[in-house]
């Protein structure tokens, strides 16, 4: 370490120095493995065949990785009585996030441009009002919204969860895309009112082109979110309108016959693998939605 | 266009009720499916509604129902073991790692990414991980039997009493990394003048962090146990996960005793008026944070 650095936790004196970077590596190294370990048993369990589970332990090697285990999870394995895999319940997932998430994002990106470019009366109470259903814990609205999805027709269907994610959505994607709009300057609007184009114009051409990355942040965000829903999902769809996470609870749990932990921990694999990808490869995005959901929580 | 000038005008018009349009449909939404939703909940827990709503007020008996009800202290019990470890540990292990990763690590990037990516997933399926790691008699028990700790016993999971710690164990693994991340950024935001300066004052490493780094942090954690707290009072999917709210009701929340109530025992009064002391708890942790960071914003 050169010895002009003072912002460190250390003051520069060589010997004492290199083994306090020694000790800062292993306990940040150590984390690493803490949190990398569920991750790391799940892969190594999913490529292990029955037998070697019962004689190896949790982190020895698969002897004969196999990838059947992840086969039968995805394509034969009995949820509840159904028996093939969890592939049907993917899909479910796919049907439900991708209408929730393109809705919430678009009216929360109206929303947002409306709240803070068109300001009228009244425009920082309503957001305000809406902002207050992102914290509210959904149990308070479990019981009548499964009333009305029923009354609506949607009970127990992969619609009726589209329309709970988007509604239930939209405080944060409002939330999200207002404090957007908020730092983009309003003389660009101004400019384009003078040009005489109008609202829809103004947010069609102007506005919407430059807030690429609220719309990527957000659509990671919610996607993240709606995919990995357990509550509304288990409260308002049954059996074969599951989406991935309830069908993930019900095999796991599931006690007929042998238990195949080698099956269960591929099913977990495949049920995180759409959300863990996103995360590699656009986890700048996902932290940011972290922030936001700061005050989402 | 012929005649500009009425075309621009009726535009304009247009411009002035457009926006309130636009937004209407979500404000009705919220309307109905947030404050709507609440009063019906709170009314139905007013009522004497079993398995049916019964629309006749009842009072409070449905409350009086609840705390009387030994299984719901054993989830506000709970709650608290679990709120006040969860939380405690988080930050604590969040603002070391910030620290320590704010040495200049030079694989600082990819630390913080695997540090951060549980949140990335669903309780569901870590749960399902940490139910397999800490399974008494194939999982830790056995690697540990197997390195040569014979004696090593480990059966939290299945243990009454300690079956809550074992929530909290995956809790902390799902959460801490946010926290780091939260006080990451903080630490990053703090002028390096200020730790130079205290640095020629001759503070070291400790008096630093301690008298100095951390108090200039205390927005960041507000807004860390604002978010640890909301996370803890809403947790349902980690304990379903983990140990489906067992041994019997060892690891019952107030957010699994409403769903069971709700949905497996249908007593709909009950079961509402759980939710709505869940929203009064949250509620008086929000509403003042909320208020207060509205307020600011606007100065």
């Amino acid at each position: 370490m050169r010895r002009r650095q003072t912002h460190g936790i250390v003051r520069p004196k060589s010997a004492s120095n290199t083994f306090l970077r020694w000790l800062l590596f292993s306990i940040l190294g150590l984390f690493a493995l803490y949190y990398l370990m569920p991750m790391i048993v799940m892969v190594i369990t999913a490529l292990k065949p029955l037998d070697e589970i019962r004689t190896g332990t949790l982190l020895s090697l698969p002897q004969a990785p196999t990838l059947e285990p992840t086969f039968r999870a995805w394509g034969s394995a009995c949820v509840g009585v159904r028996c093939a895999g969890l592939s049907p319940y993917v899909l479910n997932s796919v049907m439900m996030v991708v209408p929730a998430v393109a809705i919430s994002t678009m009216l929360g990106a109206i929303n947002g441009y409306a709240l803070t470019k068109w300001r009228f009366r009244g425009a920082d109470l309503i957001f305000g009002l809406m902002l207050f259903g992102a914290f509210i814990p959904f149990q308070v609205v479990l019981l009548p919204m499964a009333r009305t999805l029923g009354v609506l027709g949607l009970a127990g269907s992969v619609w009726g969860l589209v329309l709970v994610h988007t509604v239930y959505g939209l405080a944060f994607t409002t939330l999200f895309f207002r404090n957007f709009f908020v730092g983009v300057s309003d003389g660009i609007v101004q400019a384009a009112k003078v040009d005489g184009a109008g609202f829809f114009g103004i947010f069609f051409r102007v506005v919407l082109p430059m807030s690429l990355p609220a719309i990527v942040v957000t659509v990671i965000w919610q996607f993240t979110q709606i995919w990995n829903d357990f509550l509304f999902g288990i409260a308002f769809t049954v059996g074969d309108s599951n989406p991935v996470t309830v069908a993930l609870n019900n095999l796991v749990a599931s006690s007929t016959g042998v238990k195949e932990y080698n099956v269960d921990m591929a099913a977990a694999i495949i049920a995180a693998v759409p959300t863990l990808i996103v995360y590699i490869f656009a986890g700048k995005y996902f932290v940011r939605g972290l922030a936001a959901g700061a005050v989402k929580g | 266009m012929a005649r500009p000038s009425v075309w621009l005008a009726r535009v304009r018009r247009v411009d002035v009720w457009l926006p309130k349009v636009v937004v209407a449909p979500s404000f009705a939404a919220s309307l109905f499916f947030v404050y709507g939703f609440i009063a019906w909940t709170v009314y139905i827990s007013f009522t004497g509604s079993r398995m049916m709503p019964n629309y006749d007020l009842a009072g409070l008996a449905q409350y009086e129902r609840l705390w009387n009800t030994p299984r719901w202290f054993v989830a506000l019990e709970n709650l608290f073991i679990f709120g006040v470890l969860f939380m405690v540990i988080c930050l604590v292990i969040g603002i070391v790692l910030a620290i320590l990763l704010d040495q200049r690590i030079r694989a600082e990037g990819v630390l913080r990414t695997i540090y951060l990516y549980p949140m990335a997933l669903s309780f569901i399926v870590t749960g399902t991980a940490w139910k397999w790691i800490l399974n008494p008699t194939l999982g830790l028990e056995k690697l540990m039997h197997d390195i040569g700790f014979t004696s090593f016993e480990f059966a939290w999971l299945v243990d009454r009493d300690m079956a809550i710690y074992t929530v909290v164990i995956a809790g902390v693994w799902q959460s801490s990394g946010y926290v780091m991340a939260l006080f990451l950024a903080g630490l990053r935001s703090i002028d390096d003048e200020i730790i130079k300066a205290a640095a020629i004052e001759g503070a070291g490493p400790w008096r630093t962090y301690v008298g100095i780094v951390l108090p200039m942090l205390r927005p960041v954690f507000l807004s860390a146990f604002i978010v640890l707290a909301h996370l803890a009072i809403k947790s349902f999917d980690l304990v379903v996960a983990l140990t489906a709210g067992g041994p019997g009701i060892a690891t019952d929340l107030p957010a699994t005793f409403m769903y069971s109530y709700a949905f497996q025992r249908s007593e709909l009064g009950l079961a509402a008026a759980s939710a709505v002391m869940m929203l009064i708890t949250i509620m008086a942790i929000i509403v003042p944070y909320l208020y207060s960071e509205l307020r600011s914003e606007r100065k």
